[in-house]
């Protein structure tokens, strides 16, 4: 799960984390009213309006702005700002609505950096990387140059050592700055720590980390993502979540205990285990590919699913006006093939199927599953394998024009 | 012959008195496998099914009925605890199929694990394995199913298979069986980012095993280990491989189902591991109906 700038800066604010003053603001009023608020608190007319969306990349597209006019100016930016569609190379080309901003104070800094920390699942600890490249995507550095990347690993039953952070420090060479600063640097990768274990992150990002003139360290920006499945111990969660971010598809499917991830493609899938999900898609493009057939969702039902789940994953992929055709692909295990197919029938009934329907059935209580399926009176193709489903859905979606 | 369970496996089952932990044992039971106990804290003394004996705690389980593997069934919230009572109490498997644990929960059930495998290293004793999380399990067709595999598209036989994936291990199995071709052991090490097992460990144990003659090997978008499995496939084993890498189509940063499967900053895509795999002489499947038809392919 994701959170906005501004909710990460609240929780760096929570854990001792230094970061510019700044307030967020939904209308344009309100930018005015928190620019005045800054001014006034910092004694500078120079400050920083961001968009709050959940894509990085915000600067380039025109969502980060100075002003140095104070809060006359800010609310002039605001006007631009708010409810424009911001394209970064993370959005896609529609972009993403701004419909939050954040207005900070502006600070002059003397040096960019790069602090992050991720569970290194190779490694099998949450690892720390810092960089002299701040301010660029992380990326980009660790294809580009390796090299200045530096990274350390969390003993797990120890926590972050004091040394950890010295030896990064010192390797970013905040020496030139004066020793407070390397200690100042030290206390907020500690910080940072004490924050990524209590919340259960999987991502949290200081891009860039800056050093000020006073040799202050300081978080310009803050990127975190959750670990969704802590979301149990985590009942504050659900109020950071910002359902204008999210798919509203992937977001109803979540509801329904069902994953769901929307794609491109024409041919709406359905099938039990995220594995064969994912090989469902592929086959699909590997078969569909010169004839612009391609997957519309990833889709996984899991492996305990209820009919009513089935029957509401169906009407999900129905819903979009993409799907031209749909593969249902079930090897029941725990899932039996006969609740898969009392489902889809139950849904196909309810919602009038309109599109081709190919189903591959397989495994636990196959015969029954089938049987269900040819005595609904629905036109429904049944597929031996998979290669045979995929081939039956290209040819279907040919037929009903959906090729380009 | 087989890897890490047979015949002779006995096996408590934590979680037993809850929905999947007695729907499942039931199934365990009635395939063959030798459940002995069972563990759910508050319920020692009950029977489940009126026959196996259940237990408050692990430790007690494992003195009285002799259990050596133990299978999870716990709810999120409490199963790592789980995992960890496990391996104090001395299973030699530890096998866990709960969904949803916080990898910040398994990066703690790793450094025991961890720090109890050097122990038993520096001892010369046998090490604790742990298989999973969000994982099937692993079943010895014929002798012992430990998970939540359908048991009956399993064929006794030679060929070891290992998977990230459920449903995928169930396909390549379905294809294998079909083909007349049966499985010594297939290992489901599940699909999350911070786990027990991994394709070397697996891969080591069916290069060591006689009677594996051949191993699918089916991994997903997300981390490295299928890189590490290459590495491992060119550098130590002369039984033919078969892969198949789920995720081709997956788009960057997406977690697609499994925690563990998603392309990050770049890493971790299908085409990286296909072609590492393919430099370590392993064939890789054009499809996912090919796995078992590929193997056969490289078979004497």
């Amino acid at each position: 799960m994701k959170i906005h700038e501004y909710q990460a800066k609240q929780l760096f604010l929570k854990y001792g984390v230094p970061i510019p003053k700044g307030y967020p603001a939904f209308t344009v009023d309100e930018v005015e009213a928190q620019a005045k608020r800054l001014v006034a608190e910092t004694g500078s007319e120079v400050l920083v309006v961001k968009a709050q969306i959940h894509a990085g990349g915000r600067g380039k597209g025109g969502g980060v702005k100075v002003v140095k006019g104070g809060a006359a100016e800010a609310r002039k930016v605001a006007e631009k700002m708010l409810g424009m569609q911001l394209i970064t190379h993370q959005t896609g080309p529609e972009g993403q609505k701004v419909r939050r901003l954040y207005v900070e104070q502006g600070l002059v800094m003397e040096r960019e950096l790069y602090l992050g920390a991720v569970v290194d699942r190779d490694r099998r600890r949450i690892a720390f990387m810092a960089s002299t490249e701040g301010g660029v995507e992380i990326e980009k550095v660790a294809a580009e140059t390796p090299e200045k990347i530096l990274t350390v690993h969390v003993d797990p039953t120890v926590g972050l050592s004091p040394y950890q952070a010295r030896q990064l420090g010192f390797g970013l060479g905040l020496m030139q700055h004066g020793k407070e600063t390397i200690g100042k640097f030290a206390k907020l990768m500690g910080a940072v720590y004490e924050l990524f274990v209590k919340e259960d992150c999987s991502l949290c990002e200081i891009n860039p980390l800056v050093i000020l003139k006073n040799g202050d360290v300081v978080a310009l920006d803050g990127k975190i993502n959750f670990d969704d499945n802590a979301d149990f111990r985590h009942k504050d969660w659900e109020g950071l979540r910002d359902a204008d971010e999210e798919d509203p598809v992937e977001l109803e499917a979540k509801h329904a205990g069902l994953n769901y991830v929307s794609l491109d493609g024409n041919v709406g899938c359905l099938v039990n285990g995220a594995g064969l999900a994912m090989a469902t898609m592929d086959i699909i493009k590997h078969a569909g590919e010169k004839y612009g057939v391609a997957p519309a969702n990833f889709l996984d039902v899991g492996g305990g699913a209820t009919q009513e789940q089935v029957t509401k994953a169906f009407k999900m992929i129905l819903h979009s006006p993409k799907v031209k055709a749909i593969f249902v692909n079930i090897f029941g295990g725990i899932m039996k093939c006969d609740v898969i197919a009392a489902g889809v029938v139950a849904a196909a009934k309810e919602t009038g199927l309109k599109v081709p329907l190919v189903v591959r059935l397989e495994g636990t209580n196959v015969e029954l599953g089938r049987k269900i399926l040819s005595e609904s009176g629905l036109a429904i193709q049944a597929a031996t394998t998979m290669v045979d489903g995929a081939n039956k859905i290209v040819a279907a979606v040919g037929n009903v024009g959906g090729a380009k | 012959m087989s890897v890490l369970v047979g015949k002779n496996t006995k096996v408590l089952v934590q979680g037993i008195t809850g929905g999947a932990g007695s729907f499942h044992a039931k199934q365990m039971i009635e395939y063959g496998t030798k459940v002995v106990a069972g563990v759910t804290p508050t319920r020692g003394g009950e029977k489940f099914e009126g026959k196996v004996p259940v237990f408050d705690t692990v430790e007690r389980a494992v003195k009285e009925s002799g259990a050596d593997t133990s299978v999870i069934f716990v709810p999120p919230p409490g199963a790592a605890d789980a995992i960890l009572e496990a391996i104090d109490a001395g299973c030699a498997l530890v096998v866990c199929i709960t969904e949803g644990i916080p990898a910040m929960d398994m990066i703690k059930v790793r450094h025991v694990l961890e720090a109890t495998q050097a122990e038993q290293r520096a001892a010369g004793k046998p090490l604790t394995r742990l298989i999973g999380p969000n994982c099937p399990g692993i079943i010895t067709p014929g002798a012992c199913k430990i998970g939540i595999m359908p048991g009956h598209i399993h064929k006794e036989g030679h060929i070891g298979v290992v998977s990230r994936s459920g449903t995928l291990t169930y396909e390549a199995v379905g294809q294998l069986t079909s083909l007349g071709i049966g499985q010594s052991t297939c290992v489901g090490i599940g699909g999350d980012p911070v786990a027990g097992m991994d394709f070397v460990d697996v891969l080591e144990l069916f290069q060591a095993d006689p009677d594996t003659h051949g191993v699918i090997m089916i991994g997903e978008i997300g981390g490295g280990m299928e890189e590490r499995g290459a590495k491992f496939i060119k550098e130590k084993m002369n039984k033919p491989v078969a892969c198949f890498i789920a995720g081709t189509t997956a788009p960057p940063g997406k977690r697609m189902g499994h925690a563990g499967a998603i392309i990050a900053g770049g890493k971790g895509t299908a085409a990286e591991k296909m072609k590492a795999l393919e430099n370590a002489g392993a064939k890789i499947a054009p499809t996912p109906s090919d796995m078992a038809s590929t193997l056969k392919s490289m078979m004497k």
